[in-house]
């Protein structure tokens, strides 16, 4: 008598708990198989686990940069996780985010106000200028899908080269500080306060890096749950998710739908770039993002869309991206996030399916 | 008669699928050389018999013939073996390749190089001897689907049939592409095949036929009849059938003012080809208008178009209000309700809860919808409520309505679209796949909404419920009105002529 696996399709509801322990389940096996990898390529996994762990958490100083790390990847991962809910595939949020970085940059280099004007409205406009040219980046395909069935994919995905280039031209050429391929260095007025700021009143935060872009990220999570939880157009969002031609049925206005949800997710990805080029590099400049539209869009899978789970899930992917820069090899992080997408995707198969163990010789029974 | 002179000769089939008796004991025979129309409405059992044929279904008993030889296939490799052939509805064929890559698909030569010159040319060869015209180097999302059509066709033929089922194979073409494909079917028969042609249209029996067997309900009610024999009165009348299973207390109404009135409204479908054409009906409050027809004459389409789902030209209007090419928010504006045909695919959301489904046309209004948000303690309470009055069995308002059965999913509809109080509704085969009960409870349903002065639209395929529930009978074929008459005085025979798209005749 042996005992075999069969796996069942699931005819009750899935438990609550099920979808968290498939995602934390996915991480921790990530991190075991790429302990095995690191092992064979002769390294100590758990030097590496511990070295890692102090790279990401080990002071107030690291953690905070690993927060400014997560800043972006939250506003991007909420970015996308509202076109998500749609089935709208919205992979531009890379070209959005410079997208942001170019307007708010605008703000400051055109200049679009007087530069003498205080913190408040700088900041201010910078940050609805990133909104908005965010916004036109996820506007454009969103217009395009709704009016002439153009698929987003392609769309966002090729926007993401022009705006890069885009900006390219502006900071090789118009912006250039001394031939350099980045514009000058933004007076002090557009950066955005930092806890390092502060540091003369509570010297804690002395070098602390964290700057209020965290803060953007936090009411953006607030407010999309509170759209998915309870308001009209996140209703609106999710029926049009599950069924688009129920949706039409009911009276839903689709097309006005994508563009505003397109429009909406580019903002808030227009945001992140802003709060990058604001809170951290302080001038426009080639790559300002290692892949954070992207790599958003794992951290809002694997937060299975939820806004608050994409925090953690944030802090994460960032702890990653900061230990990659100190780990050798290099790549061990990039396997890392490649090996929990891979599991991520396979640990769907629990939520609609059952593993049981049966004995053969009772299964004929 | 002698077997051998007989193609195919099928004796006290018996189908079963769970709970329905598809084919009770049905004999049928071709004849060789002949075209032999296979009459019925939809879910007669005309398909599952001839899928019985093609090797896709077993019979649990009764014996096969080809050629005068006892057969039992398991598999439609079998069936292909022996000549027999099918042109499905639905094409299988690969758009992105070639005509004749997709007739040589699956086969054993070519082996390895296609050599498609040399197959070009044999294809070619075929096509002379049918008249079964298509260049075979096109690719087939270049065609037209009458072109597709001869590829299938082709496919059959290359691999030898000469006994062909085609099944409802003028369901999707033009006229024009109708007449030529009634001339290759002759052509095939002159060259010695024989065809056997499932339809549901009466007219395109007497046009081509030379034989005709009738199914109703799995039953054989006319038994390989010459075409000289039989009238199409006759025919109707078999195909429809005459008794009605239940009838319900249906007490007298005064009818009150017209609420929906059509003029002159014509549609396309969705392959862009004539759904509707000057369709002009009016349906009074506190009347039930029947919509008798066999499935797929423009039923789906009428729906839509007053619903706001397809444009149409010509007028609708709702209590002189104008719905027609406006978006469906208008007409639910307006108090339009529809029971759409499709309970999963149109009417719910399967992964959404009970109270996100039940409130999917009434959010915007007052108290659930409250400016910008949801009260959605109010809707889960508002869901309980109706739960409860319409005897909707789930465990919770939270489950996926995806869960819940064929009969409490359309309870599920029903609830919704009767709840808002709808000055008109749209109800398209609202009982269709449920079980008596749910049927009963459901006709229930739309009879008190006649009585609480709603206007009703049935569109239906079951004679039964047409009769039992309408005040008027309206008959479409091919999206046109072949007559209005009072359901009192109606005459099955007479709404069965009509239905196979001759006009009323009397005044």
């Amino acid at each position: 008598m042996s005992i075999k696996l069969r796996i069942e399709q699931r005819v009750e509801d899935v438990p609550k708990w099920l979808p968290i322990a498939t995602s934390v389940g996915s991480v921790v096996v990530a991190f075991i198989l790429g302990g095995i990898i690191f092992k064979i390529v002769g390294g100590k996994p758990l030097q590496a686990l511990s070295f890692f762990y102090q790279a990401v958490f080990g002071s107030w100083a690291v953690f905070s940069d690993t927060m400014v790390k997560a800043t972006p990847l939250i506003l991007i991962g909420i970015a996308c996780a509202l076109a998500f809910k749609m089935r709208l595939w919205n992979i531009g949020a890379e070209g959005q985010f410079y997208a942001g970085a170019f307007g708010a940059s605008m703000v400051v280099l055109v200049p679009l106000i007087p530069e003498d004007s205080p913190k408040v409205i700088v900041i201010g406009m910078m940050l609805l200028m990133g909104m908005l040219f965010g916004g036109i980046w996820g506007f454009i395909p969103g217009y395009l899908r709704a009016k002439y069935k153009v698929n987003e994919i392609i769309t966002t995905l090729m926007l993401n080269y022009i705006i890069i280039n885009w900006n390219n031209f502006w900071i090789f050429d118009q912006w250039s500080d001394r031939g350099f391929q980045m514009t000058a260095t933004f007076d002090r007025v557009a950066w955005l306060p930092r806890l390092a700021d502060y540091a003369k009143e509570i010297p804690a935060f002395s070098g602390v890096t964290l700057h209020l872009g965290v803060v953007f990220g936090l009411v953006a999570a607030v407010i999309v749950w509170w759209i998915f939880r309870f308001s009209r157009w996140g209703y609106e969002i999710k029926l049009i998710g599950d069924n688009p031609t129920a949706a039409r049925y009911a009276g839903i206005n689709i097309s006005r739908n994508i563009i505003l949800v397109m429009a909406f997710s580019g903002a808030l990805a227009g945001l992140a770039g802003m709060a990058e080029i604001s809170g951290v590099v302080h001038r426009l400049q080639e790559s300002i993002s290692p892949g954070y539209g992207f790599t958003g869009i794992i951290v809002a899978w694997l937060a299975k869309l939820n806004p608050f789970a994409i925090i953690p899930v944030s802090v994460l992917f960032a702890g990653l991206i900061v230990a990659g820069r100190e780990l050798q090899p290099a790549g061990l992080s990039f396997l890392l996030q490649g090996i929990i997408l891979f599991m991520l995707i396979s640990s769907d198969v629990l939520l609609r399916y059952k593993i049981r163990l049966v004995r053969t010789g009772e299964e004929s029974a | 008669m002698n077997p051998n002179d007989l193609a195919v000769e099928m004796k006290d089939i018996v189908i079963e699928f769970p709970g329905v008796l598809a084919n009770d004991h049905v004999n049928f025979t071709l004849k060789k050389g002949e075209i032999h129309a296979l009459l019925g409405e939809n879910g007669a059992g005309k398909s599952t018999l001839m899928n019985a044929l093609a090797g896709l279904y077993k019979p649990v008993s009764g014996t096969i013939r080809v050629k005068g030889e006892f057969v039992n296939f398991n598999s439609p490799r079998d069936a292909i073996a022996k000549g027999i052939g099918m042109v499905h509805q639905h094409f299988m064929l690969v758009p992105t390749q070639t005509v004749t890559e997709n007739i040589l698909l699956g086969l054993r030569e070519p082996r390895f190089v296609m050599q498609l010159k040399k197959y070009n040319q044999e294809i070619l060869a075929l096509q002379d001897k049918f008249g079964l015209f298509v260049q075979p180097e096109a690719k087939i999302w270049q065609l037209s689907v009458g072109e597709q059509q001869r590829v299938e066709i082709l496919k059959t033929l290359y691999r030898g049939a000469d006994i062909l089922i085609m099944d409802e194979p003028t369901a999707v073409l033009s006229p024009r592409e109708i007449e030529e494909l009634m001339d290759t079917m002759r052509s095939m028969t002159r060259q010695g095949k024989s065809i056997i042609f499932i339809t549901h249209k009466l007219g395109e029996v007497v046009d081509i036929a030379d034989r005709v067997t009738v199914l109703r309900k799995g039953k054989v009610t006319a038994e390989g009849e010459s075409m000289q024999g039989v009238t199409k009165k006759d025919l109707a009348q078999r195909m429809v059938g005459r008794e009605v299973v239940f009838t319900i207390e249906r007490t007298e109404r005064e009818v009150g003012e017209i609420v929906l009135e059509m003029k002159n409204v014509s549609a396309l479908n969705n392959r862009g080809l004539p759904a509707l054409k000057k369709v002009s009906l009016q349906v009074r409050s506190g009347e039930i208008l029947g919509i008798a027809g066999v499935g797929g004459n423009g039923q789906s389409e009428l729906a839509e178009v007053i619903t706001g789902l397809r444009d149409c030209t010509g007028k609708i209007t709702i209590q002189n209000e104008a719905i027609s090419n406006k978006p469906p928010i208008k007409a639910i504006k307006q108090g339009v309700s529809h029971i759409p045909e499709d309970r999963t695919a149109v009417g719910t959301a399967p992964n959404l809860s009970l109270t996100d489904n039940t409130i999917m046309k009434g959010y915007r209004e007052n108290p659930i919808g409250d400016g910008w948000r949801i009260n959605f303690q109010l809707a889960d309470q508002h869901t309980n409520t109706l739960k409860e009055k319409y005897n909707i069995m789930a465990p919770s308002v939270r489950t996926p309505a995806g869960k819940l059965s064929g009969g409490n999913l359309q309870k599920l509809i029903l609830a919704r679209e009767i709840n808002s109080e709808p000055r008109f509704m749209v109800a398209m085969q609202p009982t269709r796949g449920l079980d008596v009960g749910a049927i009963e409870d459901i006709w229930a349903l739309l009879l008190e909404q006649r009585q609480k002065g709603s206007a009703i639209l049935l569109i239906s395929e079951e004679l039964d419920e047409i009769f039992s529930l309408s005040d008027r009978i309206a008959v479409i074929s091919e999206g046109e009105i072949m007559g209005v008459v009072e359901s009192e005085d109606a005459d099955i025979d007479e709404i069965g002529m009509m239905m196979t798209g001759m006009q009323l005749e009397r005044e």
